[in-house]
C-alpha cells in the first residue's frame, strides 16, 4: 500500500477522501457517460461548433437536405394541384373515368397512395441518416 | 338504460381503470408530462390518430360528405397529407431539442421569457378553441343520442368536461395515451366495420356503389315550395361555388397542411417517445390509420347520402348524426349504440389531449420559465401546477359550453384552431430549425402577427360575419349582421404568409448575436440526438 501524500504526519490517521482505506470516494471519479447528462450540463462539455464543422456532420445534413427538400416540394405542389385542379377546372375534374367515378374523386385518392409512398421513401432513406448519425457519436465517443 | 347508455357507461368504466393504473405508475414530471417517454412506436401511432381524428372528424366530415358530396371530401385528404410536414419537417427535430413543449424548441435559441409568453398565449389559444369546439358538439350529441335516457346537453357537458379533469389530473399523460389508443381502436373498428355493411349494401359491387353516388336524390325547400332535386355527389363544387369557392379550397388546403404540425397537442404526442427513430415510426403507424380511415369517410358520408337520404337525416337530428343514423338503418338499435358510444370515446379522448398540451403549457411555459426565470421553487411544483391548471381549463371550457348552448355556430372554431396553429406556430418553428438568423424578436413578432391575423380575418368572414335571413333565430344567428369583409371562410391563405412575414421582418430588423451563436448546438442537437431527453419514469 502506497503512503497517502495528503497525511501529515505518520501520526495522524484521520483517512482522507479518496484515501485507499476509504470504502468508497464520495463522488464519481469518472466523467458520467453521455446519457446520464442533462442538456444543461452537456452544453458545456460538447463543443457544438466542433461537431457542426465536422465533415461527416455536414455530409450527414446534405444528405437529409437532398431528399427532404424535392420531397415536400414535390408533395407541397402535387397537394395543391388537386384544390386548383377542382376549384378552377371542375369540368376537367368532373370528366368521367370508370363508369360513374371521376377524375376528380380519382386524384383524391392518388393522394393517399402518394402520401404513403413518400412516408415509406422516407423511413428508407432515415435509416441511411440514422447510420450517419450513429457513426458522428460514435466518433465523439458517445456511443 | 339504454343500450348506448351501457355502451358508455363500459367505455367510462375501462378508461376510469387506466386512470387509476396509470396515477399509481407515474410520479415526478417526465412522467406526468411524457408518459416517462416510454410510449412505443405503435402505441403513439395509435395515440396521435387518437389525437387527431376528432367528432369533427368522423361526424362532421361523414356529415359533410353525405350533404355536399365531393367537396368534404377535400378535408379528408388535406388531413392526411398534412402528416407529411409532420414526418419529413417536424417530429425528429422537435423529439431531439425539445422536452414537454413546442415551446421547448422555439425558445432554445431565443430569450427564453418573451418566446415562451407568447408560445404559450398561441397554445393557450389553439387548445381552448378547439375544446370549446368539442365540448359544444359533445354536449349536443351526447344529449341527441341518450334523448331516450333524459340527459340534457349541460349534464353532458358537465359529465364529459369532468371526465377529461380526472383523466388528466389524476392520469396525467399515461392516462391520456391509453384513452386516446383505445379510442383510435374502436373508431377504427367501428368505421371499417360499417364500411364492409355499407358496401354490403351494394352487394359489394363498387360500380353500383358509385352509380348510387351519381344521382343522389333528396328536396329543398325554398319559399315553402319543396322541390326535387337529383345531383352527382362525385361532382366537385357543391360546397365550394364560385367567385371565391376555389380561393376558399386553396386557403383550407394551406391550414391543413401547415396547421396540422403546428398544433400543440399533436407535438406533444412526440416527446413521450424513447427517441426520434420511435417519433418516426409512430407517424408512419398514425398515417396508416388516418388514411385508411379518412378513406373510409367516402364510404360513411356516400352510404350515408344514398342508403338514408339527406331528407331522412336533415328531419333526425341534421348534418351531424349522418354516421350514426346510417349505422341505424344497416344494423338497427345495437349498432346505433355501438356507433354512438364511439363517437363519444372520440370527443373524450380529444378533450383530453386538449387539456393535457394546454395545462403542460401553462406549467412548463408560462409558470416556470416566464414567471419563475426556469426552475422550480420547490420539486413537484410543475406538475401540482399542470394539475391545478388542467382543472381550471376544464371548469372554463364547461362554463363556455354552456353559455354557448347547443345551437351555437362553433365549428368555425375547428378551422380557426388549425389557422392559428399554421399562421402563428408553424412559420416559427420551421425558422427557428432552419435559419441561423433567426432570433427572438422575429419569433416575437412571428407568433404575434400569425395569431393576430388569423382572429382578426376570421371575426370578419362568413362564418361569424353574415346577414341572416329573418327566420334565423337565437344562437345560430351569425356575430355580426354585416356583409362579410373578408370573403373565405379559412383564412390561411393571407394569414399564413402574413406570419412569415412577421417572422422574417422582426428577425431582419433585429440582431442578436447569442441566437445565431447558438444555431450549431441545435443544428447538432437536432440532427443527432446528442444530449436528448432520456425515457424514465421520474
Amino acid at each position: 500500500m502506497t503512503p497517502d501524500p495528503n497525511r501529515k504526519s505518520p501520526s495522524d490517521l484521520t483517512p482522507s477522501v479518496g484515501a485507499a482505506t476509504d470504502i468508497a470516494p464520495l463522488g464519481r471519479t469518472q466523467p458520467r457517460p453521455a446519457h446520464e447528462l442533462t442538456a444543461a450540463e452537456e452544453a458545456q462539455v460538447t463543443d457544438w461548433n466542433k461537431v457542426a464543422a465536422m465533415e461527416e456532420f455536414r455530409a450527414l445534413l446534405k444528405a437529409k437536405l437532398r431528399f427532404i427538400a424535392p420531397a415536400t416540394a414535390f408533395f407541397a405542389i402535387y397537394y395543391f394541384a388537386l384544390p386548383v385542379l377542382v376549384g378552377y377546372a371542375p369540368e376537367l375534374m368532373g370528366k368521367k373515368i370508370f363508369g360513374a367515378v371521376n377524375l376528380a374523386y380519382l386524384f383524391a385518392l392518388s393522394q393517399f397512395v402518394m402520401a404513403w409512398v413518400i412516408a415509406a421513401l422516407y423511413v428508407r432513406a432515415a435509416g441511411r441518416f440514422d447510420k450517419m448519425a450513429e457513426a458522428i457519436l460514435a466518433k465523439l465517443k458517445f456511443k | 338504460m339504454s343500450t348506448a347508455l351501457l355502451m358508455f357507461v363500459g367505455f367510462v368504466g375501462v378508461t376510469l381503470v387506466i386512470t387509476y393504473w396509470a396515477s399509481r405508475r407515474s410520479s415526478g414530471a417526465n412522467a406526468f408530462f411524457a408518459a416517462g417517454r416510454q410510449i412505443t412506436a405503435w402505441q403513439n401511432g395509435f395515440a396521435v390518430a387518437g389525437d387527431y381524428m376528432s367528432a369533427a372528424s368522423f361526424l362532421g366530415i361523414a356529415g359533410m360528405i353525405a350533404f355536399q358530396g365531393y367537396d368534404g371530401f377535400m378535408y379528408s385528404v388535406g388531413f392526411l397529407v398534412a402528416y407529411l410536414t409532420v414526418l419529413l419537417i417536424v417530429a425528429e427535430p422537435l423529439r431531439n431539442a425539445g422536452k414537454y413543449t413546442m415551446a421547448d424548441v422555439l425558445a432554445y435559441r431565443m430569450k427564453a421569457r418573451p418566446v415562451r409568453a407568447m408560445a404559450a398565449l398561441s397554445t393557450l389559444t389553439v387548445s381552448t378553441f378547439y375544446m370549446i369546439a368539442q365540448m359544444v358538439g359533445a354536449g349536443a350529441l351526447v344529449a341527441l343520442l341518450l334523448k331516450s335516457s333524459g340527459i340534457s346537453y349541460e349534464a353532458a357537458v358537465i359529465g364529459v368536461g369532468i371526465l377529461m379533469i380526472v383523466y388528466v389530473v389524476f392520469g396525467g399523460m399515461l392516462a391520456t395515451t391509453w384513452v386516446q389508443i383505445i379510442k383510435a381502436i374502436l373508431l377504427m373498428g367501428g368505421t371499417i366495420l360499417l364500411s364492409i355493411i355499407v358496401l354490403g349494401h351494394f352487394g359489394f359491387s363498387l360500380s353500383a356503389f358509385f352509380d348510387a353516388i351519381s344521382h343522389v336524390t333528396y328536396h329543398v325547400t325554398k319559399d315553402s315550395v319543396k322541390t326535387e332535386v337529383i345531383q352527382n355527389f362525385l361532382q366537385p363544387g357543391l360546397r365550394y361555388k364560385p367567385p371565391y369557392g376555389a380561393l376558399d379550397l386553396i386557403s383550407l388546403g394551406m391550414a391543413l397542411l401547415l396547421g396540422t404540425a403546428g398544433l400543440p397537442h399533436i407535438l406533444v404526442r412526440f416527446y413521450t417517445v424513447p427517441d426520434a427513430k420511435t417519433a418516426r415510426y409512430s407517424v408512419v403507424w398514425a398515417m396508416v390509420l388516418i388514411g385508411t380511415f379518412y378513406i373510409m369517410t367516402t364510404l360513411l358520408g356516400f352510404g350515408a347520402a344514398t342508403i338514408v337520404g339527406r331528407d331522412f337525416i336533415t328531419d333526425n337530428g341534421g348534418t351531424n348524426m349522418s354516421a350514426p343514423l346510417l349505422a341505424q338503418a344497416l344494423g338497427g338499435n345495437f349498432f346505433f349504440a355501438f356507433i354512438s358510444a364511439i363517437a363519444f370515446a372520440t370527443i373524450l379522448a380529444v378533450v383530453a389531449g386538449l387539456t393535457i398540451s394546454a395545462s403542460t403549457s401553462f406549467a412548463h411555459d408560462f409558470w416556470t420559465n416566464v414567471i419563475h426565470h426556469g426552475t422550480e421553487r420547490k420539486p413537484g411544483e410543475e406538475v401540482l401546477v399542470a394539475r391545478v391548471t388542467a382543472f381550471v381549463v376544464g371548469a372554463i371550457a364547461i362554463t363556455l359550453a354552456i353559455l354557448l348552448g347547443s345551437k351555437a355556430n362553433v365549428a368555425f372554431l375547428v378551422g380557426l384552431a388549425f389557422a392559428v396553429a399554421a399562421s402563428a406556430n408553424l412559420p416559427v418553428i420551421v425558422l427557428s430549425l432552419f435559419w441561423k438568423r433567426f432570433n427572438t424578436a422575429g419569433a416575437v413578432c412571428g407568433l404575434a402577427t400569425g395569431l393576430a391575423a388569423s382572429l382578426a380575418l376570421i371575426l370578419v368572414s362568413p362564418s361569424l360575419m353574415t346577414i341572416d335571413p329573418p327566420t334565423v333565430t337565437g344562437a345560430a344567428r351569425h356575430l355580426f349582421q354585416h356583409k362579410p369583409l373578408f370573403p373565405l371562410e379559412n383564412p390561411g391563405i393571407v394569414s399564413i404568409p402574413l406570419g412569415f412575414l412577421g417572422a422574417i421582418m422582426g428577425a431582419l430588423l433585429s440582431r442578436e448575436p447569442a441566437a445565431e451563436a447558438k444555431f450549431a448546438e441545435l443544428t447538432v442537437r437536432a440532427n443527432t440526438g446528442l444530449g436528448a431527453e432520456k425515457a424514465s419514469l421520474h
